[in-house]
């Protein structure tokens, strides 16, 4: 998260018995899990299990009220992390600034943190958004975007800060299954090109199994099972059942 | 309340320590200054020039009744440049342009865009509620300067043409010089500072507590121009009293 863009390659990331509610709703009832650096680590679990909430801790929106969220073996919000390690987050909805141009969306990091002369932005945004497979579109407004295109552009305006770590809330949520599939191949793109570590939070199967090196299922604020694809796949216990093989056909039947 | 309170002052407080910051905030100041003016200048100039003839109107016939046609000009100069053009500018930029940063920055508090902010380490305060302040700062006191002379000149018009009143131009800004000096232009330009800052900090705090959807960000919008206003005529009373001769 800070200016100096000085080391590369992903960091571990260490969640310990978090807990956070909300009035008397408990969302998170003691969350542990590690990542190790350079992962894709995919937390599933279905709509209103704390996913969300779960994210936006461990990049800092919300303040843990019990536990702790360690980066490298740093705590998160510690002057260390925040000087040393690069992070991204690529929002449900994209977050892109309204008022700005593709362009200026792209390039806000680095025009604040008055890293780069304009000329040099100009050419990072393009080489971005090109990586992204969006070549060209710096001058459109986010309005004039679909909902895929609006994803691709907050992941090339993320990949600007060449982050050590990106978390993804609900990557391919309103898209249609082939701008999901692209987003699926970019995620594991960058993995394999940066060797970043991507955390997603999803309940998208498909995408879960097609990008995950491991999967953790989190249901009512806790992990269930945590395992490689094949493993969480295998696992007999019949919440992971319901949730992993749950269709149209099956709900008719039940 | 007093959270709301608090929190206002915790921005402002905020706010005033990122001024020195400002430089690099200029494109964005500049940009918001034109916003403002553009916004503003049209509907500033025909609400000065009724205030101004609508005070000639009601007191400039009953002065001349009773002699004292030569009170009109500074009568009309300075109500309007002490009182009427820094509170009612302040009120109509408040529900024109109060109301406009509490529905841009509400929805982007909506929208995560103000999270995705913060998770590039872009500072809020600085991106959004700096330039907002200081542009609303210059803009509104320049406005009142523009404010009062326009209601001047409504003042004179009117007065020259009503036949009850029947003051001519040169008789009613002669009058005016000798009633109202440098100092209560002064005293109306540094109220309207103050009210500037009071619209900025109420506006952008609302902005930024939003909460919910659209009804949200419409709840927002109304807080901030209703607070805006009660704080100006309080900060009104609390003004004049303060700068009472």
């Amino acid at each position: 998260m800070n200016g100096s863009l000085s080391q590369n390659g992903g960091v571990s990331v260490e969640v310990r018995g978090l807990r956070r509610s909300f009035g008397a709703q408990e969302v998170l009832k003691g969350i542990d899990f590690t990542v190790k650096p350079g992962e894709v680590f995919v937390i599933m679990g279905p709509s209103g299990s704390g996913k969300s909430v779960l994210l936006r801790h461990i990049i800092g929106l919300e303040e843990p009220q019990a536990g702790e969220i360690l980066i490298n073996g740093k705590p998160i919000g510690s002057p260390e992390v925040m000087d040393n390690y690069r992070m991204a987050m690529v929002f449900q909805s994209g977050a892109l600034l309204n008022s700005l141009t593709v362009g200026e969306n792209v390039g806000l990091y680095l025009a604040e943190h008055g890293l780069k002369s304009p000329d040099e932005i100009s050419q990072i945004v393009a080489e971005k958004l090109e990586a992204v497979g969006l070549k060209g579109t710096e001058n459109k407004m986010p309005s004039e975007l679909s909902g895929g295109m609006k994803k691709r552009v907050a992941i090339a305006r993320a990949l600007v800060i060449e982050p050590q770590l990106i978390l993804y809330d609900e990557p391919t949520s309103e898209l249609d299954p082939l701008s999901a599939v692209v987003i699926g191949e970019e995620i594991r793109d960058l993995n394999d090109r940066i060797h970043v570590t991507s955390l997603v939070v999803s309940h998208d199967r498909d995408l879960a199994f097609g990008v995950a090196d491991r999967i953790a299922v989190i249901n009512e604020g806790r992990i269930i099972a945590m395992g490689t694809p094949d493993e969480v796949k295998g696992n007999p216990d019949p919440l992971i059942r319901k949730f992993l093989h749950a269709d149209f056909k099956r709900l008719n039947e039940s | 309340m007093f959270e709301n309170i608090g929190e206002m002052v915790v921005l402002f407080w905020r706010t005033l320590m990122a001024v020195p910051l400002a430089w690099r905030q200029r494109q964005k100041v500049f940009d918001q200054f034109f916003e403002i003016g553009n916004a503003s200048l049209l509907m500033v100039c025909i609400l000065s020039f009724f205030i101004g003839g609508v005070i000639a109107l009601q007191t400039g016939p009953i002065l001349v009744e009773r002699g004292l046609a030569s009170a009109v000009g500074g009568l009309v100069g300075i109500s309007t440049c002490k009182e009427l053009a820094p509170v009612m500018m302040s009120i109509l930029i408040a529900g024109r342009i109060g109301s406009a940063m509490a529905a841009e920055i509400g929805s982007m508090r909506v929208y995560q865009e103000i999270d995705a902010l913060r998770t590039m380490n872009i500072n809020p305060i600085h991106y959004l509620v700096l330039p907002r302040m200081l542009a609303m700062a210059i803009a509104l006191p320049l406005l009142v300067i523009f404010s009062i002379l326009v209601s001047w000149l409504g003042g004179a018009m009117v007065s020259a043409a009503n036949n009850r009143i029947d003051i001519s131009f040169p008789a009613f800004f002669m009058n005016l010089r000798e009633v109202v000096d440098l100092a209560d232009v002064g005293n109306g330009l540094f109220k309207s500072f103050c009210f500037a800052l009071v619209i900025g900090v109420v506006s952008c705090h609302q902005g930024l507590v939003t909460r919910g959807g659209p009804r949200g960000i419409g709840r927002s919008v109304t807080k901030a121009v209703v607070n805006s206003i009660v704080l100006i005529v309080l900060f009104d009373y609390i003004l004049t009293r303060l700068l009472l001769k």
